[in-house]
């Protein structure tokens, strides 16, 4: 098992450099969205969610933007709850991890990986947990691709409300799409913020690479509506030629690149 | 049915904590208001969103409870399909869609209300179940079974109101298993769901003219009793198949296959709708009537 890193930023680049490495085995694995949630997601596991033993959480993560899932994977290879030989077996027969979360995998609580659907999947655990008196917040990531879903506007009204205030998502808007830049692609999709609240949505904004920025927004919630923050992103975060080109949403580097993008994040640690 | 099914509910969730109700604000029966009124934190209206009612119903069943999703069949069905394809199927949780008023009960709604094809479509869902229960009490049954007993996703159709029962003396209800309502010999009629009314009419037909034939509830569609099918087909001279649905991917298409499998081609007469949008508005029967799916149609070729 993974020595512990204390320092979140090392964390990440360890997390970086571990899909690197997976992605040589694989043709592609969606590598711009699993950087651009890299902190986001190593903040959720390790910094916000409540355990109940060292390999049992209490609180509930589901990664809606199911594409970007080897990043919860290492994540939860390096908490010890997806073996080595799990993640060595990534999308190979006989494995039992693929390109999108299998609800049923250790630390996976529900399929994902069509756009859209998370959203109420949450408000239903959401629900359950409050028919049932359990304690217990539920994490969801989402992307601003899943945010075009009408089904992610539907649930993110049923989830106000049912006055879900122990929903909080936290939207990883990298602003990438297959097409190119959302702004030019799909100029409607903003304003964001204020749609979110208008929906009912106590809403921040924060720089999602920035885990302290994150915390802080995190902690300036006021209201008992359910909480998002819109976490400003880049695709492929931490690669220069990786960063807000389309063409690395789903790719793997092949050796040379491998080699310069391994480079890359040797100087940032 | 729609009010039975309604009380059922409302029967099963008063001695279960586990049930919830779902909506998508479909005009409710009334003891569907008795289960609001009592279970409100088990009675969600998602509005009128059906996605959202499907995947939160999956993600209480992710932590164990067991919902019902209650609206018209079209709109349960078809509009959130993906939903019920991958939160439902995919995770195979035990979460019953109804279909209200299937087939094409609403007939003057017109055909974006009727739901002729409910039966083939949620068929070719991996872990999909699919019963539709030919009258109050099997509904009932099935209803009980459901949320007791199913260990994942079930399609339910439902007739909408005033079906009488038709299952009084019939065989014990065993789902996944095909029901005498009544034994007869050398003919058997088989239909599931509100057809149920026009093959005890063709039954009494053939009881006038001194032929006795057999009454069988085909409840569950799917898994279908093959074993039980095929010892009908063996031991009838005529099979009569009824369905109110398209005729390509329900039991017609399923009883063809296991006639062929079986060596046994010449028994079966299937009646089905045809395989078209009709813009017509008329009473129930009346539509039916233009799909050659009726009472008179069908004696033509037994006189």
């Amino acid at each position: 098992m993974q020595n512990k890193i204390n320092n979140n930023k090392d964390r990440c680049l360890f997390f970086r450099r571990k899909i690197l490495q997976i992605s040589q085995n694989v043709p592609a694995l969606h590598i711009g969205g699993a950087f651009s949630s890299t902190e986001i997601v190593d903040l959720i596991y390790n910094e916000l969610m409540s355990k109940t033993s060292e390999k049992k959480f209490n609180d509930t993560f589901i990664m809606s933007k199911g594409h970007s899932c080897i990043m919860q994977y290492v994540v939860l290879n390096y908490l010890g709850i997806i073996s080595d030989k799990q993640i060595d077996e990534y999308c190979k027969p006989g494995g039992i991890l693929g390109a999108h979360p299998d609800y049923g995998n250790p630390g996976i609580e529900a399929s994902t990986g069509s756009l859209g659907h998370g959203m109420a999947l949450a408000v239903g655990m959401h629900t359950a947990d409050k028919i049932n008196s359990e304690e217990r917040k539920i994490f969801i990531v989402i992307s601003d691709g899943e945010l075009q879903e009408g089904s992610t506007w539907e649930a993110l009204m049923m989830a106000a409300n049912l006055n879900c205030e122990n929903l909080i998502c936290f939207l990883d808007h990298n602003g990438s799409q297959s097409f190119g830049v959302t702004r030019e692609v799909h100029p409607k999709f903003y304003p964001i913020k204020s749609k979110l609240e208008s929906f009912g949505w106590e809403t921040f904004e924060a720089d999602g690479h920035d885990q302290e920025d994150i915390i802080k927004k995190y902690n300036s919630r006021k209201t008992k509506k359910p909480f998002i923050i819109i976490c400003n992103t880049t695709k492929g975060k931490g690669v220069s030629y990786m960063e807000n080109k389309p063409i690395w949403h789903y790719r793997s580097p092949n050796e040379e690149e491998y080699k310069i993008a391994m480079k890359e994040l040797e100087i940032q640690s | 049915m729609r009010n039975k099914f309604a009380e059922a509910i409302y029967e099963i969730g008063k001695k279960d904590s586990k049930i919830c109700a779902l909506v998508a604000d479909i005009s409710p029966a009334g003891s569907m208001l008795d289960f609001q009124k009592d279970f409100p934190n088990r009675f969600i209206n998602t509005g009128v969103s059906e996605q959202s009612m499907i995947g939160i119903a999956a993600g209480l069943a992710l932590r164990g409870m067991r919902p019902f999703c209650y609206t018209i069949a079209s709109f349960s069905l078809f509009r959130p399909f993906e939903f019920i394809r991958v939160d439902l199927c995919y995770q195979n949780l035990p979460v019953t869609v109804i279909g209200m008023g299937a087939g094409l009960i609403y007939s003057t709604l017109g055909s974006t209300h009727h739901s002729a094809e409910d039966i083939a479509i949620a068929s070719t869902l991996p872990n999909m179940q699919v019963i539709a229960p030919c009258d109050p009490s099997e509904m009932k049954l099935a209803t009980t079974w459901c949320a007791k007993d199913s260990k994942g996703p079930v399609y339910m159709r439902l007739g909408k109101a005033g079906e009488p029962d038709f299952t009084q003396n019939a065989d014990n209800f065993e789902f996944g298993k095909i029901r005498y309502l009544y034994k007869g010999s050398k003919i058997a009629i088989i239909t599931y769901g509100i057809t149920m009314n026009l093959a005890n009419q063709i039954k009494k037909y053939f009881n006038d003219n001194g032929l006795n034939p057999s009454l069988i509830s085909n409840h569950t569609i799917k898994p279908l009793d093959v074993n039980g099918l095929t010892k009908t087909l063996k031991n009838y001279e005529k099979i009569i198949v009824l369905e109110e649905s398209i005729p390509h991917g329900g039991l017609s298409s399923r009883l063809k296959e296991i006639a062929y499998d079986n060596g046994i081609i010449s028994k079966l007469d299937c009646y089905t709708l045809r395989d078209k949008f009709i813009n017509f508005y008329g009473n129930h029967q009346e539509l039916l009537e233009k799909h050659n799916f009726s009472f008179s149609y069908i004696i033509k070729n037994y006189k």
